[in-house]
Formats: structure tokens, sequence, C-alpha cells
């Protein structure tokens, strides 16, 4: 077990001993959510886990990066970018798929770029953001994410 | 409403089972046809598994007790009335606290619209929400380590704040271009 793992799980406890100590109903119920919400996401989690183990026996390093590695350029940021915002899947799960991907040849770039758009835009949800929060606000706020989601690529790209 | 969207969830779950179901397929015809791919396969797999296990239940529990002791009205409350550098950080603070999928932040954010909060904080908060959370932040740190996780997480609060004034800016402008407009 490495430190960043015990450290989640000490603080998971620390927070739960004083959430027992606050209120003991309201405690439970957060259980109860997080036991449901441990089993709704578990069929995506070993879908990509299957998913990052095919990538790493079966697509080649040269393959990744040079789809989304340094020798992609700025058409490969792009192309992430684009499937970061479209795709709609957990945030929770990028990170391991980033992290066999980063280990497989792409870029500190395109992983923050897609990282990011993955979390701010949602493609699937725009339709209710408009919706709710008016055509002005949900566009802009989706379309310059997309923008600042490459920037954050490229600096994080440049100094890391 | 409520029992609606308990339906599209379950909708949602079969959907997840069924895209669990179809990788598996491709995985297991995968290695029947090329048996010596085994190994990696399995061995990569294996490895994120174990890190999964060893910190999903703690961020499960932290992300529920997040959510049931951190109730939206009390962010509407706290966000109304805040403004100025302050309301921009709070506002930060506020979306990397509870939790949830960012569609349960439109309605909160809408609410704070109408109390009159400013759109660079409304901003800031929705995009703090959609990406700043603090359990995913563990996450983060767990497979990218703690300086991609601290890199990306001061770059984004940084831009997120200059988005929401960018964006407070143009809607402005807009308003008194069409109020303009409606005058002459």
């Amino acid at each position: 077990m490495n430190m960043t793992a015990i450290f989640i799980n000490a603080l998971a406890v620390v927070c739960l001993v004083f959430a027992l100590i606050k209120d003991r109903a309201k405690t439970k119920q957060a259980l109860k959510m997080a036991v449901i919400s441990f089993f709704r996401i578990s069929p995506t989690v070993l879908a990509i886990i299957i998913i990052i183990g095919l990538l790493s026996g079966f697509v080649p390093e040269s393959q990744i990066s040079k789809i989304v590695g340094e020798d992609a350029g700025f058409r490969g940021v792009l192309t992430v970018a684009l499937l970061g915002a479209v795709l709609h899947i957990p945030s929770l799960i990028s990170f391991p798929l980033a992290a066999s991907l980063l280990e497989r040849g792409a870029s500190i770039t395109s992983v923050a770029v897609f990282i990011t758009t993955l979390t701010m835009i949602g493609m699937v949800t725009l339709p209710l953001e408009i919706r709710i929060l008016g055509k002005k606000l949900a566009l802009l706020r989706n379309g310059l994410s997309f923008i600042i989601a490459i920037i954050i690529g490229l600096i994080m790209g440049a100094i890391l | 409403m409520k029992k609606m969207s308990k339906e599209k969830q379950k909708r949602g779950f079969v959907k997840d089972i069924l895209f669990l179901g179809i990788t598996l397929v491709i995985e297991i015809v995968l290695l029947l046809i090329f048996p010596e791919k085994k190994e990696p396969v399995i061995s990569s797999s294996k490895g994120f598994l174990m890190e999964m296990i060893l910190i999903l239940p703690a961020v499960m529990i932290l992300m529920g007790l997040f959510a049931v002791f951190v109730p939206n009205d009390v962010i509407v409350k706290y966000l109304g009335r805040s403004s100025g550098i302050k309301g921009i950080f709070l506002a930060i603070l506020m979306g990397a606290f509870p939790t949830g999928p960012l569609y349960v932040a439109f309605p909160i954010a809408a609410a704070l619209l109408k109390k009159g909060a400013r759109i660079s904080n409304i901003i800031a908060f929705l995009s703090a929400w959609a990406c700043i959370k603090i359990p995913q932040e563990l996450v983060e740190l767990q497979f990218l380590g703690l300086k991609f996780m601290i890199t990306r997480l001061l770059l984004t609060v940084v831009f997120v704040i200059i988005m929401g004034i960018v964006i407070e800016q143009i809607i402005l402008w807009s308003e008194k271009t069409t109020k303009h407009e409606q005058t002459s």
C-alpha cells in the first residue's frame, strides 16, 4: 500500500469518526450513499480496467505516442480535447486511464487536456445546462472551458 | 421527479453493465486469439485494479459524507451574499466540497443567479464543482502523483477565475448593447 492510499483511507476514517460524533443518523445516510455509489460505479471501473489491460497488451507504445504523444503535436492535443469533451465517463475513472496512457507514451499536455475537458465540458449534459442556465451562459462556459483546458495542458507540458 | 431520476439511474446502470459485458467479451475473444498477450494484459489490469480497490471505498465514503453534511441550500446561502475576491475563492471552495455530477450543480447555480450572485462567482462555482472535487483530487494524487495534481489544480483555479471574469464581462456587455438597441 503506498503513501497516498494510506493518506486517503486515514482521511476517510477521521472524517467518519467526526461525522459519527456529530450526527449518527446523517452518517448512516452518508454510508448508505457511499455503498450505493460504490456499486453504481463498479461496472464502469471494471470496464476501464479491462480497457487499460487491453491497451497495454495490444496497442504498442509507438502508436500511443503517435496519437497523443509529443510527436502528435497540436493536432494530437486537439483530438484529446474533443475526445474529453464528448466522452461521458466519470472523472474518478479517468485518472487510472490517464496514468496508463502517460506510462505508455502519451504527453503530459494531452493527458492534462483530456482530464480537464472531460470534467469541465459535458456535451451530454449541455442541453440540460442550456435549459437551466440559459443558452448564453452555458455555451460561453463550455466553449471557454475548452480553450482554457488546452492552455492549462500546454503550460503543464512546458513546466513538467 | 425523484422517481423519474431513479428510473434514469437504473437505465444508466444497465447500460454500464452492458458496456462491461461487451469489453469483457472483447477481452476474452482477443486473448483466445492471442494467448501470448495474456500475461501483459492481465498483469497490467491487476495492478490498476489493486490501486483502485485500495482507495475507492474511502473515496466513496468521503463523497457520501460531503453530500450529506454540506447540503445544497447551505451553499446557496453562503454564495448568494458573498462578493469580491473572497467571494470567488468561497465559490471555488464550495464547488470543490460537495459531490455529485455536474448536472446537480445547475439548479444550484440557477438559484444563485436569481439571488443576485455575481456571474463570475457562479462560473467559478460551476467549474470548481466540475473539476476540483476534493475526493477526485485524491484519486488524481494516487494515480498521477503530487506534482501533476498540484500543478493542474493551481492552473485550474487561476484560469477558472479568469474565465469567470471574462464571461461576466461578455454577458454584461451584451446585455448593455441589447438594452441600448431597445431604447434607440
